[in-house]
């Protein structure tokens, strides 16, 4: 929708493939697909299960060599070096549990060759009593792994999840670091499952079948996309009326929702079982752009 | 299970929001492991045609308030109203499925465990197979399928002998969002067909879909209500900014660029801009008063994930 990978972009990005393709003996799983990630910009990568996510973020990471095409980590192949300036974090969070949070930032600050004192970030708010981190809250785990991952300033963060599983003040204050490793300049990869992560990236990446399925902002990505919603005095018989007819609809609420935005077809439905609703056809969610995005074709 | 649980000396609760005909739930709840309170004075209903969400992070007790509904755990206090185990459905958070069997194996399974035999079990199973778009894969071991498919087996599992009650911990949780939309079909068409449905989930905009929502965090109860009650009991107001607004202190936080901020009075200053709330501001609001309820000298605690957890 907006610019590709490339072009005008070529050059500054600090992550990138173009036209990556990825084999597995028969099986292509990552197909022609580009992507960059500019300084100061957080992009999230979103994709169903089997659209190629992982397999993509690994071949970024360079623990997986393309079949063809190429991936770029600060202008060269991946390599330790470049690597040195990678801040990621797994879903699994990527810490020792049996090591105390101090613990575990002391090792990851040794691997990475820093002798100093980060006191007056985050981890002074961590308070552990040096339990082992495998039995602090998920809340706090996730922050002590983003201490771990920013400790040696990356300028490239790679987020797998970043906020699963965690409250919503947890999460709107795991997104405020992330921000701020953003304003200071980091290039950010997200990949996520989850709407109100995918919502806090400046642009997303869209994948299916293995090939980037569409790229852009928020507004652009749900762009046109459309919802019918119905209003029914009893929801129940709205819902069988056009489950019957086979029409692909949710909950929202007491309401019904059906990504797609054919009024008519769902008049129809309603109308062949007496079933009396109101009807509004409203812009689509994020998640109902997506869906309909990632389906496999 | 069909007679309340109740505790000597346990309060009646306080009923949140609207109450129509809410039929099976858990009232004032309190429940303990050891000396540890999972949750305390937690109310949370659903009835038949009505889906429930408990909402909250890690350790908020979303699980302890399903299993003590399914009558896993013994609560300390409250009661709880929930059918006969056999017109129960549970998936709990997990696989909920058995690995070792098949997808054909888990249900036969499942079915004899309800007695269910003959011709209508079997095309019961067929349909739900063929719903949750797992009939291709009926000889598979449960163990080898991804997760949002064996996420969407152990639903059909549940779903085997159309329950009145059905109580499902984090369904969605890990799956991608193609399989999210099957399994909410799903679950919407169980409701529709007239059962009761309480489902946990750690996102809000999942949260959002359901009629009524109940907020939990480290043990506690820190909203309920339909959602757009919720959202339109919240003090204050919330303003958006390119910049962190400096007079907001600790009452600010991200989305996306821009920022939003509370303002507890509602008067919003000078160059805010004021901006409708959504659930997710209403429930970080929430968790901002109770912090700040809970005293300045304790810092800023989180929500139950930030720092402690229970309370």
């Amino acid at each position: 929708m907006t610019a590709t990978a490339g072009s005008d972009r070529a050059g500054r990005a600090v992550l990138e493939a173009v036209g990556v393709t990825k084999r597995f003996g028969r099986v292509t799983a990552v197909d022609r697909a580009s992507i960059a990630v500019m300084p100061g910009e957080v992009v999230g990568l979103l994709g169903a299960n089997g659209a190629g996510k992982t397999t993509l973020v690994r071949m970024l990471l360079g623990l997986l060599r393309p079949s063809a095409g190429e991936v770029r980590m600060f202008g060269s192949a991946p390599s330790l070096e470049t690597r040195r300036r990678l801040g990621y974090v797994p879903q699994g969070r990527g810490l020792y549990d049996d090591l105390s949070a101090r613990e575990n930032l002391a090792f990851v600050d040794a691997a990475f060759g820093l002798r100093r004192d980060r006191r007056g970030s985050a981890r002074a708010s961590v308070g552990d009593g040096g339990r082992p981190v495998g039995e602090l809250p998920l809340g706090v785990q996730r922050r002590v792994a983003f201490e771990a991952a920013l400790g040696h300033d990356p300028d490239l963060l790679v987020l797998d999840e970043p906020t699963s599983g965690v409250g919503p003040l947890s999460r709107a204050r795991l997104w405020d670091t992330i921000r701020e490793a953003a304003e200071a300049g980091a290039a950010v990869l997200v990949t996520t499952h989850h709407m109100d992560e995918a919502e806090q990236c400046d642009r997303l990446v869209v994948m299916a079948d293995g090939r980037v399925r569409v790229e852009g902002e928020l507004d652009a990505i749900v762009g046109g996309e459309q919802a019918v919603e119905v209003r029914a005095d009893r929801w129940e018989d709205a819902f069988a009326a056009l489950d019957d007819a086979g029409l692909r609809l949710t909950l929202s609420g007491r309401a019904l929702r059906l990504p797609g935005g054919d009024a008519d077809r769902v008049r129809r439905a309603l109308a062949d079982r007496g079933v009396r609703a109101d009807l509004a056809v409203v812009p689509a969610t994020l998640e109902e752009a997506f869906v309909r995005l990632a389906a496999p074709v | 299970m069909s007679a309340p649980a109740t505790a000597p000396g346990a309060a009646p609760g306080a009923r949140p929001g609207r109450a129509e005909g809410r039929a099976w739930g858990v009232r004032d709840l309190t429940v303990r492991y050891g000396r540890r309170t999972a949750v305390e004075h937690v109310t949370v209903e659903t009835a038949p045609g009505t889906v429930t969400a408990v909402v909250g992070g890690d350790g908020a007790g979303k699980t302890t308030v399903l299993r003590a509904l399914v009558g896993a755990v013994r609560p300390a206090g409250g009661t709880v109203t929930a059918p006969d185990r056999r017109r129960l459905g549970y998936v709990s958070a997990g696989p909920g499925v058995y690995p070792d069997l098949t997808v054909d194996g888990n249900l036969a399974f499942v079915a004899g465990a309800y007695g269910l035999t003959g011709a209508a079990a079997r095309e019961r199973a067929a349909e739900l197979l063929a719903r949750t778009g797992l009939t291709g894969a009926r000889g598979r071991l449960a163990g080898q399928l991804s997760g949002g498919m064996r996420r969407k087996l152990a639903l059909a599992c549940a779903l085997l002998h159309e329950p009145d009650l059905l109580a499902l911990d984090e369904p969605t949780t890990g799956v991608d969002p193609v399989s999210r939309a099957e399994l909410w079909g799903l679950l919407t068409r169980a409701a529709a067909a007239g059962a009761a449905v309480l489902l946990s989930t750690t996102y809000l905009d999942e949260a959002e879909r359901t009629a009524f929502v109940v907020v939990l965090d480290g043990g506690g109860q820190l909203a309920a209500g339909p959602p757009d009650e919720v959202v339109a009991r919240m003090p204050g107001a919330i303003v958006e900014a390119a910049e962190r607004p400096a007079w907001a202190g600790d009452h600010a936080w991200r989305r996306g660029r821009a920022w939003r901020a509370w303002v507890p009075d509602g008067v919003v200053p000078a160059g805010a801009a004021r901006v409708p709330p959504r659930l997710d501001d209403a429930v970080v609001v929430a968790a901002l008063r109770r912090d700040g309820a809970a005293g300045a000298g304790a810092g800023a605690a989180g929500d139950g994930n930030g720092a402690g957890g229970g309370r």
